[in-house]
């Protein structure tokens, strides 16, 4: 039996209105590799945000290797879906990748150099070594993702989670970046949030649909109840690129 | 130009210049980069309450505008976590109000007119020695609480959210920002005056920003940068008899139109 990374146990969250997420309960195992999937506004991001620790449950909780999230902040990495913040900002690649070893207000002016070293060995993992004294903002899209995913690495995390991993890169490097990630796998546990379903088949074990309540399903494929949870019209499963066979499944109840 | 160096005011006026573009450069390219210019006028015109507390009973100017700054700072600081949503609303209100608390004030102080004008525009030819200190001591504190929480405040500016994922306390070093900006306001106050503050706030960390490879750089740069627009206007103001803030002020705007204008023709020649 493979130990709990994640857990939620009667979930429930609003920001000062009604539900985001109701009655969530979630079980992740160390080791997997979950996709988050849902409508846009269903509370895949607010998911995020509480197994963070950056968002706090009104009822119920969410434990992260059976700790507070905010405890346990050095072993989760979080690589942000919005890769083009702050373009102006002068900074390199390299103090950017630093910022995966802060932990707490710490008591250090300056970086040891195990930080530097870690950091070196996450950027020549992701291929960006030759980048680091390069300004951010005149790398690529798909660059400053790779910086990102550094970042999230220098720290050693044991939970790898991202946020709409494949909207910066193209097709091609989409595949390069989940053939990525399933290598990493093998060491860590990882949660992606994505809308790109078309690769759940191939890489992903576990999917959570995220529709203000969630349902989990523990094989890389989407059935049509949860199609229909989370995308409660026909027209909107087009806009979501489902393959056909889903849409012949799908009846309409209305 | 040089024999204007021979009266203690003017000596004075230069290192209370010197003085104020240290902190100018430094929370400057904090300001610029977090995008808290408004929050940064605010505190500037809001201060000017404090002011006028300090007539009406009749203490030090300075630690009026100071105590009142930190004050509004706070509340700023306060709104801005917990109702984003709203807080640049807030900020004018409290903008206005200050300024309007403090012209009242010193109208119901009996037998005084202040020369609003030196508040308002800067009194830098009018600088005490004792305020030098005060000055320098202010400076000293900006400059080691940089220094020792760098990393953090870097992260918190480039990404705030990411910052707080990594365990840094991102709500007290933003109470401990606007704090410092409270205080690098009150002291470019002196200066240039609370309605031109913004710009030498503003004008020289963004002219650097762009020719820096990373924060500290900018800060350096933009500290050399503003120290060149604080001597150059101060003579220019001697030497033309003009209003020292604003020839200041007009001083550091040439140097932004040519760096807009240089990086215009620059970006012209390589495409």
């Amino acid at each position: 039996m493979k130990s709990v990374a994640i857990e939620a146990r009667d979930l429930w969250f609003s920001y000062a209105g009604p539900p985001v997420l109701e009655d969530v309960n979630l079980t992740i195992h160390e080791g997997a590799f979950l996709a988050v999937i849902g409508p846009n506004g269903g509370g895949k991001t607010t998911l995020v945000k509480l197994i963070l620790g950056i968002l706090k449950p009104d009822r119920g909780e969410i434990l992260v290797f059976g700790k507070h999230p905010h405890r346990v902040s050095h072993l989760v990495g979080y690589v942000p879906q919005d890769t083009h913040i702050n373009r102006e900002f002068p900074i390199s690649a390299m103090d950017v990748a630093l910022m995966g070893r802060l932990s707490g207000a710490g008591g250090k002016f300056r970086y040891s150099g195990q930080d530097r070293e870690l950091t070196r060995e996450a950027l020549e993992q992701m291929g960006m070594w030759k980048y680091r004294n390069r300004r951010i903002g005149d790398l690529s899209g798909g660059q400053i993702q790779r910086v990102f995913i550094a970042r999230a690495l220098a720290a050693q995390p044991r939970i790898l989670i991202m946020d709409e991993p494949t909207s910066s890169v193209d097709t091609q490097g989409q595949t390069e970046l989940y053939e990525f990630l399933k290598e990493l796998n093998k060491t860590m546990t990882i949660v992606i949030v994505t809308h790109d379903i078309s690769v759940l088949h191939t890489y992903i074990e576990s999917v959570a649909c995220v529709a203000q309540t969630l349902h989990f399903h523990d094989r890389g494929e989407i059935t049509p109840e949860m199609m229909e949870k989370a995308y409660p019209c026909a027209v909107e499963l087009l806009a979501h690129g489902i393959p056909h066979r889903v849409l012949a499944d799908h009846e309409d109840k209305s | 130009m040089i024999e204007a160096l021979q009266f203690e005011f003017m000596r004075n006026a230069l290192i209370a210049g010197v003085l104020a573009s240290i902190a100018c450069g430094v929370i400057g390219a904090y300001v610029v980069v977090n995008r808290i210019v408004f929050i940064s006028g605010g505190i500037a015109h809001a201060s000017y309450g404090g002011i006028g507390l300090a007539f009406f009973f009749g203490f030090a100017p300075l630690l009026g505008a100071m105590g009142f700054s930190l004050l509004i700072a706070l509340i700023i600081a306060l709104v801005t976590l917990h109702q984003k949503h709203r807080a640049d609303t807030i900020i004018g209100v409290l903008w206005a109000v200050g300024m309007a608390l403090g012209v009242i004030l010193i109208d119901l102080t009996p037998g005084y007119n202040v020369d609003l004008m030196s508040y308002l525009f800067g009194s830098i030819l009018t600088v005490p020695r004792q305020d030098l200190f005060i000055m320098g001591g202010l400076d000293l504190l900006i400059c080691i609480t940089v220094i020792v929480f760098y990393r953090n405040f870097l992260a918190l500016s480039y990404d705030e959210e990411f910052a707080r994922v990594r365990g840094v306390p991102v709500r007290a070093l933003y109470v401990v920002l606007l704090t410092m900006t409270a205080l690098s306001v009150v002291m470019i106050i002196r200066v240039v005056g609370l309605i031109l503050v913004i710009a030498l706030l503003t004008i020289p960390p963004y002219v650097s920003e762009r020719h820096c490879g990373s924060l500290m750089g900018m800060m350096v740069l933009s500290t050399i940068i503003s120290m060149f627009c604080v001597i150059t206007g101060l003579f220019l103001s001697y030497s033309f008899n003009l209003t020292s803030g604003a020839t200041i002020i007009m001083t550091a705007a040439a140097v932004f139109f040519a760096s807009t204008l240089w990086n215009l023709v620059r970006g012209a020649l390589k495409a």
